[in-house]
């Protein structure tokens, strides 16, 4: 790995406060000195990214994606995931357990992150929190964290048993984890493939009702309450309905570490966009009322919703080329997540472009616990995007990096180019001016 | 970490569901909302001409052209009248059906298409058990195709033969349908409603021509929010009331193949949504019977009503062939223009 001079760029690091032009040195995976324009010294030999007109911000953060490996590499491998992940100025992602088998133990877990597995950024495992996901048992969270595993969720499936849920929380506290959960009454979304309004019954599709999802989220933050110890970290994944974030909001307010993530498709698109059954524009949760996407955005606006999180989902095209009722959940997102956030968020609702950034790394780091990420202090990795902050330009799914195309995303307009990814002090993806 | 309440509430500008390309074949009948009321005279003007026609000069139409119907799911009335309007019109018809084809061995319903196609299929009718299959049909195959029933969602033709039925009777003499040609009409729809592909067609058809639509039926079967399915729809639980409303009473079947794990108490049924002679002689003495078939006697409807003077249930058969004569002849004549890019 050489070093590398980032030169005439514009630093925006919000966890360090510093939002100014300044000349970066990344020195073995390290940020090694930051310095204004021109005044960097003892840089000979190193290589020079000339960042001029280009915003610097730390590498992106994604914490819940699938990478569909191991078993299911038809539809997306660690390689083409990470790809995709640096193509959408990610350097860490948050891979869930839903995998064949089930990341449920320390050797999967360690398998993911072998140098092996050809990843260009950086994989963070996260492990079942009950055995096989089944909700029955709970894993040995602290073999799973001495193996690299970041934090546990049943991802895809909810942790339904209150014991249990109540029995993770606990215990994934006692070794300073976070349990993320999928917040769905199962019992209450038989059939469902659509959230449940006007638009599932004129479709004549069974719906999800909000319900579900609000049900689960109230009940985990009660059994939080009930735990009484400060260190018990409910994060609740893909949150997507208004009165979760009602929940959440009311439970940050009471003290309780609860934190909650939104994916760009439930900001940006409701039922509505489901159109004629639109395969690409079914996931769990569904896209729901334009009630729930406003107050998505809302709680981004206000501060309650803690990052912003892909859900990354590829399926293989013959997959989603079936009844809408029997296609699988879940869309692409780690090439979009920076464009659409930036056009819609800060050009359309002027949330100022620092705090995008922080959702989409400074602030997952953190509730994650990931050190020396989501910042670009000096002695921190040296992961970094640099972005064209006015680059027009347009999604084409046709030049993804990802094996699947299941994007509702596609033709697009996005704001913000990414033109250098680094992991660690390497370049891990260089874009088209 | 803020937790205040939000106290700013911006215009939200993100974007609009974008414009459906469906359908992609102009000869496809996909959704009754597919038809422009110039289209739906054109269909209705069409289908007396040809019921009427000379067999001999009507079986020239669309001689020896190729009609594949794939049928997911069993049928009597939509299949045989589809099949007997092809025909009529001289074209060949092949039936594949999930029970005695590759469809059984797994094969996907976009495979099954693109075969049929293959096979030289030029249209294809298609009934399935899931809402939204024929438009996954058409956009794999491109061709016409004529729904059948899709799920829970539309049954077109239904809806069309439902409305051929309701103008005879209502409209005696009305030959081309306005946006009030139905004007102070009632027609009221009774049952299960929420697994009922006719009731959507006719719920979203019907208002078009100036009708109200009164759906009724128990919470279970009928949901709040079907009444925002679209304009001049409106909720009457009390069957008595919706009778005395309508000129016109839609019964439909409890299809208890999509109940889904629903207990449902039959006997409370009866006692309050079923069709009787004494509720139709108290409460709708004037008005027209419907149903879409199959019908159970006994439950939904009572075999009297059924049989009886107002029921107009074989018209509706009889004008299904008509209507679909109409739908078919569109289908292989509209795509023919080449419209297709």
């Amino acid at each position: 790995m050489s070093d590398l001079v980032i030169r005439g760029g514009h630093l925006l690091d919000p966890a360090a406060g510093v939002d100014a032009p300044k000349d970066i040195f990344l020195k073995a995976g390290r940020v090694a000195d930051i310095a204004a324009p021109g005044k960097l010294k003892g840089t000979n030999g190193a290589e020079v990214i000339d960042a001029a007109g280009l915003t610097v911000a730390p590498g992106l953060i994604d914490m819940h994606v699938h990478l569909r490996e191991p078993g299911f590499a038809h539809k997306e491998t660690i390689v083409t995931g990470t790809a995709c992940a640096a193509a959408g100025g990610f350097t860490s992602v948050a891979a869930m357990p839903n995998t064949r088998p089930v990341n449920d133990s320390p050797d999967t877990v360690r398998w993911m992150q072998s140098p092996d597995r050809g990843a260009v950024v950086r994989v963070f495992p996260i492990a079942a929190a009950t055995r096989g996901s089944k909700g029955e048992a709970i894993n040995d969270y602290a073999a799973l964290k001495s193996a690299g595993a970041i934090a546990v969720s049943d991802d895809g499936l909810p942790i339904l048993k209150d014991g249990i849920m109540r029995e993770a929380l606990a215990a994934a506290a006692r070794v300073g984890l976070c349990v993320i959960q999928h917040a769905e009454d199962t019992r209450m979304t038989v059939g469902g493939s659509m959230n449940q309004g006007p638009a599932s019954f004129r479709l004549g599709l069974r719906g999800m009702p909000a319900e579900a999802e609000v049900s689960i989220v109230e009940r985990d933050i009660r059994l939080v309450s009930e735990l009484r110890d400060a260190r018990v970290h409910l994060h609740v994944a893909h949150l997507s309905t208004a009165g979760a974030l009602a929940a959440v909001r009311q439970a940050r307010r009471n003290g309780l570490r609860v934190t909650c993530e939104v994916a760009p498709h439930h900001f940006l698109l409701t039922d509505e966009h489901v159109g004629f059954y639109n395969t690409n524009a079914k996931m769990c949760p569904p896209l729901r009322s334009a009630a729930d996407r406003d107050a998505m955005i809302e709680g981004i606006l206000d501060g309650v919703v803690d990052a912003i999180a892909t859900d990354h989902a590829p399926h293989a095209q013959h997959e989603k080329e079936v009844e809408f009722q029997n296609a699988p959940n879940g869309i692409l997102g780690l090439e979009t997540a920076l464009g659409l956030s930036l056009r819609w968020l800060h050009k359309e609702m002027k949330l100022p472009m620092g705090r995008i950034i922080s959702l989409l790394s400074a602030q997952p780091a953190a509730l994650l616990g990931m050190k020396g990420r989501g910042t670009l202090a000096v002695g921190s990795f040296a992961d970094v995007v640099i972005f064209d902050p006015k680059a027009e330009w347009t999604y084409k799914v046709t030049e993804t990096r990802s094996k699947s195309k299941n994007t509702p995303f596609n033709d697009w307009p996005m704001l913000g180019k990414v033109r250098w990814t680094i992991s660690e002090g390497r370049i891990a993806f260089t874009g088209q001016a | 970490m803020t937790t205040a309440a939000p106290t700013l509430r911006r215009q939200l500008s993100t974007p609009q569901a974008p414009p459906s390309l469906f359908p992609y074949n102009p000869g496809s009948l996909l959704s009754v909302q597919d038809l422009s009321l110039d289209g739906l005279n054109q269909l209705l003007t069409r289908a007396t001409e040809l019921e009427t026609m000379d067999p001999v000069e009507r079986d020239r139409i669309l001689f020896k052209r190729r009609v594949a119907l794939l049928f997911y799911e069993p049928s009597t009335r939509t299949r045989t009248s589809f099949e007997l309007a092809a025909k009529a019109l001289g074209a060949d018809t092949t039936l594949v059906s999930n029970l005695s084809s590759s469809i059984d061995k797994g094969e996907s319903l976009k495979d099954t298409g693109l075969t049929l196609r293959a096979l030289g299929a030029e249209a294809i009718i298609l009934r399935h058990n899931s809402s939204g299959a024929a438009w996954l049909l058409e956009e794999a195959t491109r061709l016409p195709v004529l729904n059948a029933g899709d799920g829970m969602h539309e049954h077109p033709t239904q809806a069309l033969l439902d409305l051929r039925t309701i103008l005879a009777r209502l409209r005696p003499g009305v030959t081309t349908v306005d946006e009030k040609t139905l004007e102070g009409v009632t027609v009221a729809i009774v049952g299960d409603i929420f697994h009922s592909r006719v009731a959507r067609s006719d719920m979203l058809l019907l208002p078009r021509l100036g009708a109200s639509v009164l759906l009724c039926g128990p919470r279970e079967l009928l949901p709040d929010l079907a009444a925002k399915a679209g304009p001049g729809i409106e909720i009457d639980r009390d069957f008595a009331n919706a009778l005395r409303r309508s000129q016109a009473v839609i019964m439909l079947r409890i299809q208890s193949e999509r109940l889904a794990g629903l207990q449902l108490d039959q006997d409370e049924y009866r006692e309050s949504y079923q069709l009787t002679g004494p509720r139709l002689a108290s409460f709708a003495p004037e008005a027209i019977v419907l149903h879409p078939g199959p019908i159970i006697r006994g439950l939904e409807i009572t075999a009297g009503v059924a049989d009886g003077f107002q029921s107009v249930i074989l018209d509706q058969v009889r004008n299904g062939v008509a209507i679909r004569m109409a739908v078919v002849e569109r289908a292989l004549t509209t795509a023919q223009k080449g419209t297709r890019a």
